[in-house]
C-alpha cells in the first residue's frame, strides 16, 4: 500500500527538470552560435579593415615619397644637384622636413655614382651601380621601389628611384628611406600583448622585423622555434594578389591573419592577433552564457523541486485519504454485516417471542375462565404469566433497539411526528446543555403534520447538529431549535440556531466536504456533516447553512411530508 | 350467512405453528370466528371454500410469502381486509402491503389487544364498504 515517494519524487523532479532544461540548453545554444557567427564576422571585418588601413597608409607614404623626388627632380637641375654642396643643401632641407630619407644619390645612364649625400659616403661613392638589378628596372620603368636589399653598404635598405630625362641627357635620382618610418606605420598593428604586424616580400622574406622574432630576409618564423617542424604546412602569404582574412595556425600557433598586398610594390602587409584578445568579449559572453545557463539549470532544478514537493505532498495527502476512506469503507462494510446480522436474529427471537407472548395471553385467558377459589395458587400463576408477558414487552424493546440499529444503514418509513422527534431528541443533551450553561430554546410550530421517513436517521443528523451548536458555542449561549410547516412547498422545515462562534465564509461552502473538520485534530472525524448532509439528500430533503462569524450558525433541515 | 355476519371471519395465515394456533384459541374465545393456514398456498386453498371478513397475514413465510400471498387473495377476493404481521426489520413491507391494498400492519410480536383493534377496525372498514 504504501507508495515510495522518493521514487516518484525523483522521476517528477527528472521528468520536469528535463522538459525544461531542454528548451533552454536549446535558446542558449542557438543563442550563443548566433552570437559565436556574428562576432566572428566582426571581427574579420575588423582585420580586413584594420589592413586595408594601414595598406592605405603605407601607399600613401610611397606615393607623398615619390612625388617629393619627383618634384626634387624637376626643380632642380642635373648640374645642380651632382653638386653635392648643393645637394647637401638640398637634403638638409627635405630632412628637416621629414624625417623619411637616409641618403641621397645622383647616378648617370651609364650607372656612375655623380653624388651622394649620407652616412655610406666613402663605401658608397666611386661604386658603378650598372650590373645592380634595380638599375636596369628603373631605366626600363622611369621609377623603382625597392625590397630590402643588402646593396655594397651590405646593410638591409631599401630604396626609391626615379628616372629623369633631359633634352641631353637622363640621370637616376636614388634616396634611401628611414625605415623607421615604415616601421612606425606598421607598428601601428602591435595590437595588445599579442598583436603583429610585418611585412614580407614575394619571396616570403621579412621587409621588416616582426614584434616577436625574425629579421630581415629571413622567412617568418612567428616566433615558434619548438613546433616549428611538426607543422607541415608554411606560412606563406607571399603569393596573394587580394587581401585575405582567415583564422589559422602555423607552427602551433593559432591567430588572426590578415594579409595585403601593397600596390606599386612588391610588399605584402601581414597582421596577425591572437584569438584570446580579439575574442575576449566573446570568452565573456561565453562566460555570461554559462553562467546564465547555469543559473538557470539551478532555478530550474530548484523549481522543480518545489513543485515536485507540493506534487508529492499532495499525492501523499491523497494516498493518505484514500487510505482513510478504505478505512471508512471497510467500517462501513462491517457495520452493513453487523446489522444484517442483527436484524436476522432479531427476526429469528422474534417469532418465539410471538409464540411465547400468544402462548402466556391463551394461559391468561384460560386463567380467567377458571374457578378462583378451585385453585389456591391461582394467584402464582396469574402473577407469573404476568411476569412472562412483561418480560415479553421487555425483550420486544430489546429487539426494537437492535432492529433500530440495524435498519439505520438503509432508510426506513414510517410516521413521524416531528415535534415528538425534536423533543426526544434535545432531551438528549438538555443535561449537557445545563451543564455548561446552554439554554434550549424550543419553537415549534402546532400544524407541523406527521411525515413518512426514517426517525432514527433524521434523529442521528439533528444529534449531530445540536452536538456541533454545543461545540460552537462552548458555554453560556443559547441553541433555539424551531420546526415549522412550509404549506405552499408542503415541506417541514427544521431549524438549529447557535449562538456560537460562528463559521469563516470561506469555509462555509466545505462545510458539508467529507474530513472537513475545525475540531482539534484527532478529535473529529469529519464526516458528521457530510454524513448528514448524505442521509437528509437521500430521504428527499435538504441541509442548508448560514452563519456570521462572532453571531452564530444556523443549520436549516428541509423534510418532505413523504 | 346473515347469522354467521354477527361474528368476524379472520383467517390467520402464519407459519410459525403455537403462534398461529395460540391466537386463534385466543381470538375464538373473543367470539371471533378464526382458522388458521400455515402457509399462503394453504390459505388459498382455503379461501377457494370459504370466505373472510378479515385475514391476517405473516409478512415472512417460506415459499409463498405474504406480499405474494396478498397479491393473490387481492385478485381472488378484493373485497376481503388484510392486515399485515411484520417484524421490524421488515416494516418495508407492511408499507409495501398497504400500498397493494392491505388494510394496516402491525408489528410482531403483537399484543392481542392490538390486533383486536385493528381487526374491528377492519372489519367495520368492510362493512361499511359492503353496505
Amino acid at each position: 500500500m504504501e507508495r515510495n515517494y522518493r521514487k516518484i519524487w525523483w522521476r517528477h523532479w527528472l521528468a520536469i527538470t528535463c522538459f525544461s532544461v531542454i528548451p533552454l540548453l536549446f535558446v542558449s545554444y542557438s543563442l550563443y552560435a548566433l552570437f559565436d557567427r556574428i562576432y566572428t564576422e566582426k571581427v574579420y571585418e575588423t582585420l580586413r579593415n584594420s589592413v586595408a588601413n594601414q595598406r592605405e597608409s603605407l601607399e600613401l607614404y610611397f606615393s607623398e615619397r615619390i612625388s617629393q623626388l619627383y618634384t626634387l627632380a624637376n626643380t632642380n637641375t642635373f648640374e645642380e644637384l651632382t653638386n653635392e654642396v648643393y645637394l647637401n643643401k638640398v637634403f638638409d632641407l627635405m630632412h628637416v622636413r621629414s624625417n623619411s630619407y637616409m641618403d641621397i644619390g645622383i647616378i648617370d645612364d651609364e650607372g656612375r655614382h655623380l653624388s651622394y649625400v649620407g652616412s655610406y659616403y666613402s663605401l658608397l661613392k666611386n661604386v658603378n651601380y650598372k650590373n645592380e638589378p634595380w638599375f636596369d628596372a628603373v631605366k626600363a620603368n622611369g621609377i623603382y621601389i625597392s625590397e630590402i636589399f643588402l646593396g655594397f653598404r651590405k646593410v638591409p635598405h631599401f630604396i626609391i628611384a626615379v628616372m629623369v630625362r633631359d633634352k641631353s641627357s637622363s640621370w637616376i635620382l636614388r634616396v634611401t628611406i628611414n625605415l623607421k618610418n615604415i616601421d612606425d606605420i606598421v607598428q601601428k598593428a602591435w595590437d595588445g600583448k599579442q598583436g603583429d604586424a610585418f611585412i614580407i616580400n614575394k619571396s616570403n622574406k621579412l621587409q621588416t622585423k616582426p614584434r616577436f622574432g625574425g629579421n630581415f630576409l629571413e622567412s617568418p618564423t612567428l616566433n615558434s622555434v619548438s613546433n616549428a617542424q611538426s607543422h607541415h604546412e608554411d606560412f606563406d602569404y607571399s603569393g596573394i594578389i587580394a587581401t585575405k582574412v582567415e583564422r589559422k595556425t602555423f607552427f602551433g600557433q593559432d591567430s588572426f591573419f590578415a594579409a595585403t598586398p601593397i600596390s606599386n610594390s612588391n610588399w605584402i602587409l601581414v597582421n596577425k592577433e591572437s584569438p584570446e584578445e580579439l575574442l575576449s568579449p566573446l570568452l565573456k559572453g561565453k562566460f555570461w552564457a554559462l553562467f546564465l545557463t547555469i543559473t538557470g539549470l539551478v532555478v530550474i532544478g530548484c523549481g522543480a523541486a518545489l513543485f515536485t514537493n507540493s506534487l508529492v505532498n499532495k499525492i501523499r495527502e491523497t494516498d493518505h485519504e484514500n487510505a482513510t476512506n478504505f478505512d471508512m469503507l471497510m467500517q462501513a462494510n462491517k457495520m452493513i454485516a453487523l446489522s444484517k446480522m442483527a436484524a436476522g436474529i432479531a427476526h429469528e427471537v422474534n417469532n418465539p417471542l410471538a409464540s411465547i407472548g400468544e402462548t402466556a395471553g391463551w394461559m391468561k385467558d384460560l386463567l380467567a375462565e377458571e374457578d378462583l377459589a378451585g385453585s389456591k395458587n391461582f394467584t402464582e400463576f396469574d402473577e407469573s404469566v404476568d411476569k412472562i408477558e412483561k418480560h415479553v414487552i421487555r425483550a420486544r424493546k430489546i429487539i426494537h433497539n437492535l432492529l433500530g440499529f440495524a435498519r439505520r444503514m438503509e432508510p426506513a418509513k414510517e410516521k413521524i411526528n416531528v415535534n415528538n422527534l425534536l423533543e426526544e431528541t434535545t432531551g438528549f443533551l438538555e443535561n449537557e446543555a445545563k451543564y455548561l450553561s446552554i439554554r434550549v430554546e424550543k419553537k415549534y410550530a402546532d400544524d407541523v403534520p406527521v411525515i413518512v421517513s426514517d426517525l432514527s436517521q433524521i434523529q442521528q443528523v439533528v444529534l449531530n447538529i445540536l452536538n456541533n451548536a454545543i461545540d460552537a458555542i462552548g458555554s453560556n449561549g443559547t441553541i433555539t431549535v424551531s420546526s415549522r410547516y412550509l404549506h405552499k412547498s408542503g415541506q417541514i422545515e427544521i431549524a438549529v440556531a447557535d449562538t456560537g462562534k460562528g463559521i469563516p465564509e470561506s469555509e462555509l461552502t466545505r462545510i458539508f466536504d467529507p474530513f472537513y473538520t475545525t475540531k482539534e485534530v484527532g478529535k473529529g472525524t469529519g464526516l458528521g456533516l457530510s454524513i448528514s448532509y448524505s442521509i437528509i439528500e437521500k430521504l428527499g430533503g435538504h441541509i442548508t447553512v448560514e452563519s456570521k462569524v462572532g453571531e452564530g450558525t444556523v443549520f436549516t433541515i428541509l423534510l418532505p411530508k413523504h | 350467512m346473515e347469522t354467521q355476519q354477527k361474528f368476524i371471519r379472520v383467517l390467520i395465515v402464519d407459519d410459525e405453528d403455537d403462534f398461529r394456533e395460540t391466537i386463534v384459541k385466543r381470538l375464538n374465545a373473543r367470539k371471533l370466528v378464526s382458522e388458521g393456514a400455515a402457509s399462503g398456498v394453504k390459505a388459498l386453498e382455503i379461501l377457494k371454500t370459504k370466505d373472510f371478513d378479515v385475514i391476517v397475514l405473516d409478512v415472512k413465510m417460506p415459499e409463498m410469502d405474504g406480499i405474494e400471498t396478498l397479491r393473490h387473495i387481492k385478485k381472488l377476493k378484493p373485497e376481503i381486509e388484510v392486515i399485515m404481521l411484520t417484524g421490524h426489520a421488515s416494516v418495508e413491507f407492511g408499507l409495501k402491503g398497504m400500498q397493494l391494498g392491505a388494510f394496516d400492519y402491525i408489528m410482531k410480536p403483537a399484543m392481542l389487544n392490538e390486533l383486536l383493534d385493528t381487526i374491528s377496525q377492519a372489519y367495520h372498514k368492510k362493512c361499511n364498504v359492503d353496505y
